[in-house]
């Protein structure tokens, strides 16, 4: 275990594992302990993390990310409709087809980096995307978007068993994956994409990734051959973004081209900076943060903002009402734009930095005040 | 003139390099003994950089070949040269400013253990300990152990350099290219440098470097080729190049009157 895992590392995990699976108590003083809303912090912890391996290590960033976001769920629709209803041929298909996708799109934009690689990934989302509402309408089913029916062909299934009567659900052997069996299936999952990104983070691979997102040339002219590896990051986490999108499938089965939109490939890199670039756990903080306050922003109307200004004079609260109507409901992504600026003006390395400033401040309170203890005493150690 | 040398490691066999209507290089012919360090001086834009950029690489020769130790480097990619054995030192130090100093000693012993490519996810790297204590070795034998742990980029220009050095070294490579490895140093600095590049000449690595500071190459070299002019005006040993009139014409003289 020394060899695979420090002391430290094993503390980490653990603790993350810990704060994963009691999310449905430790999220409860926030009201945000549901099933359907956790699952989402499960998803998009597993986007982001993926997200964090090509960005924050290897210092590539994708603005199509969310290509293979909406290719792992259409992929996943397909074996529900095409196989069976079980979830685990599902994720397969989904990782081996965006993984294949990963692979075309990362050979070809990695022969540029910087802002040319940025473009290049966001035309191939884009094309995605429009693909998916033209002339990839047989597969994708357009705008409507894919769904179940009732008399899919469902092979696997049909091989063993009848067709339950009612409408097909996801499930896992036989195991339905509704409420809170569903956020623990994705919480293993979000679980084993930390182990993942830990073992890149502290390996020799992650170190050659690191060290190409510091200075490629110096990697070249080292005896690193960089393509490959800057092509096995981009891989990785494109099929870790379909994974993620064929969770969101597992959970609400319909597949949209909405989904592969630039604004979400925005989004997870949003969740990334605020996070911390380049910090295990950071993005996965950063795509908690905002989905909650996507969540609870964006169901605040201007009733639940009455109550909230009730302690108001008549004529002032109408006045803060309509402002803060602006910054909520449909307005919230104006909210999320604020913060965004502050984190990255103020603290550049995400809230993980954040928190280091404090720990370092704590610290020095910590030691400033042993030391004052100790005066006349004995000279500090 | 020339008499034939033995045990050629690094052959650039009648190498031409046209810039457009300029000829940068015209009629290289340079032969580097194994184990031997060869200095190649020259005035500013003799194109002393331009014949490095070929030997390693970066830049294609117009016609000739660069032959090392049987393989033809012209036209191979910077990571295929390394992995044949071959390091380079660069004017401006090329280090890995985000990663800590142990860790830029580190990685380059990765690949020359992993070889250019390899997805090693297994093992961390804390656990590499053979490669860690080479690399602290290293670091001790370079002043810079106290520094470790600090980023790379917030050492001194000096620092930078003899990290690169230090970064070529963990390599061991057959064939050490150093480009002005003390421009831009204090006389403390380069004497310190001096004193290290003479310390690795005991191993027995071959080294090719690029220098004007008169000092630094007569204290390291075996034998010096002169460029003027983008042509190898002489070859020989230092005491032999000290009192070539052509050479004390073209170069020497102007820097001893200094």
């Amino acid at each position: 275990m020394t060899s695979f895992m420090s002391r430290r590392d094993l503390f980490l995990f653990a603790g993350f594992t810990g704060v994963v699976l009691l999310l449905p108590i430790l999220a409860a003083p926030f009201g945000a302990a549901y099933p359907d809303l956790l699952q989402r912090f499960m998803i998009f912890g597993i986007f982001a993390t993926g997200f964090n391996i090509l960005f924050g290590l290897t210092g590539y960033l994708s603005f199509g990310h969310a290509a293979f976001f909406g290719i792992g769920s259409y992929a996943a629709m397909w074996s529900f409709k095409l196989l069976s209803l079980n979830a685990v041929p599902a994720l397969l298909f989904a990782l081996i087809v965006s993984g294949v996708f990963a692979l075309a799109i990362g050979y070809v934009s990695l022969r540029r980096s910087g802002i040319y690689f940025s473009i290049l990934t966001l035309a191939f989302a884009q094309m995605c995307y429009n693909l998916a509402y033209s002339v990839l309408t047989p597969i994708t089913n357009g705008e409507t978007g894919l769904r179940m029916a009732l008399d899919d062909p469902r092979y696997l299934d049909r091989l063993f068993a009848e067709p339950a009567a009612g409408m097909p659900v996801p499930s896992l052997f036989g195991m339905s994956l509704g409420g809170w069996n569903g956020f623990y299936f994705s919480a293993f999952f979000l679980i084993a994409s930390f182990l993942l990104a830990m073992r890149i983070f502290n390996s020799p691979f992650g170190l050659a990734l690191k060290g190409i997102k510091s200075n490629q040339t110096r990697m070249n002219y080292t005896g690193f051959n960089t393509r490959p590896y800057t092509l096995t990051a981009f891989v990785i986490s494109g099929m870790l973004a379909g994974l993620a999108g064929a969770l969101l499938v597992v959970t609400d089965p319909l597949a949209g081209a909405e989904r592969m939109r630039w604004t979400a490939s925005g989004e997870v890199v949003l969740m990334t900076i605020l996070g911390g670039v380049g910090t295990l756990v950071g993005p996965v903080i950063g795509a908690w943060i905002i989905k909650y306050f996507e969540n609870i922003f964006s169901s605040f109307n201007a009733n639940v903002l009455n109550n909230f200004y009730s302690f108001l004079p008549d004529g002032v609260r109408e006045v803060a009402v309509t402002i803060s109507s602006k910054f909520v409901g449909e307005g919230w992504h104006l909210s999320l734009g604020l913060v965004f600026v502050l984190i990255v003006v103020f603290l550049p390395g995400g809230l993980m930095e954040g928190f280091r400033r404090i720990a370092a401040w704590l610290g020095r309170m910590g030691n400033g005040s042993k030391r004052a203890s100790q005066v006349g005493v004995q000279p500090a150690e | 003139m020339m008499e034939p040398v033995e045990n050629v490691v690094l052959h650039v066999a009648d190498v031409q390099k046209n810039f457009g209507g300029l000829r940068a290089l015209s009629d290289i012919d340079l032969q580097v003994e194994e184990g031997k360090t060869h200095a190649i001086i020259g005035p500013n834009g003799a194109g002393k950089s331009t014949l490095l950029n070929v030997i390693i690489g970066r830049i294609p020769p117009t016609s000739g070949a660069v032959i090392f130790d049987g393989t033809v480097l012209t036209g191979r990619a910077p990571h295929e040269i390394n992995q044949l054995g071959i390091s380079r030192v660069f004017q401006t130090p090329e280090i890995f400013p985000d990663l800590t100093v142990l860790q830029n000693v580190m990685v380059p012993a990765f690949a020359k253990r992993d070889g250019d490519f390899r997805v090693n996810m297994l093992r961390s790297v804390e656990s590499e300990k053979e490669i860690r204590e080479e690399a602290e070795h290293l670091l001790e034998d370079f002043g810079l152990i106290g520094r470790r742990d600090d980023h790379a980029g917030a050492l001194s220009r000096g620092d930078k350099r003899r990290l690169e050095l230090a970064m070529c070294l963990i390599q061991h490579p057959r064939l050490l290219l150093l480009d002005e490895p003390t421009a831009g140093m204090s006389r403390h600095d380069t004497n310190t440098t001096i004193a290290l590049l003479k310390k690795i000449k005991e191993r027995g690595m071959t080294k090719v470097i690029i220098e004007h500071d008169m000092h630094v190459v007569f204290s390291l070299a075996d034998k010096i080729s002169v460029l003027a002019q983008g042509r190898i005006i002489a070859t020989g040993l230092p005491h032999e190049i000290k009192e070539d009139p052509r050479v004390q014409e073209a170069y020497l003289g102007g820097v001893e009157a200094e």
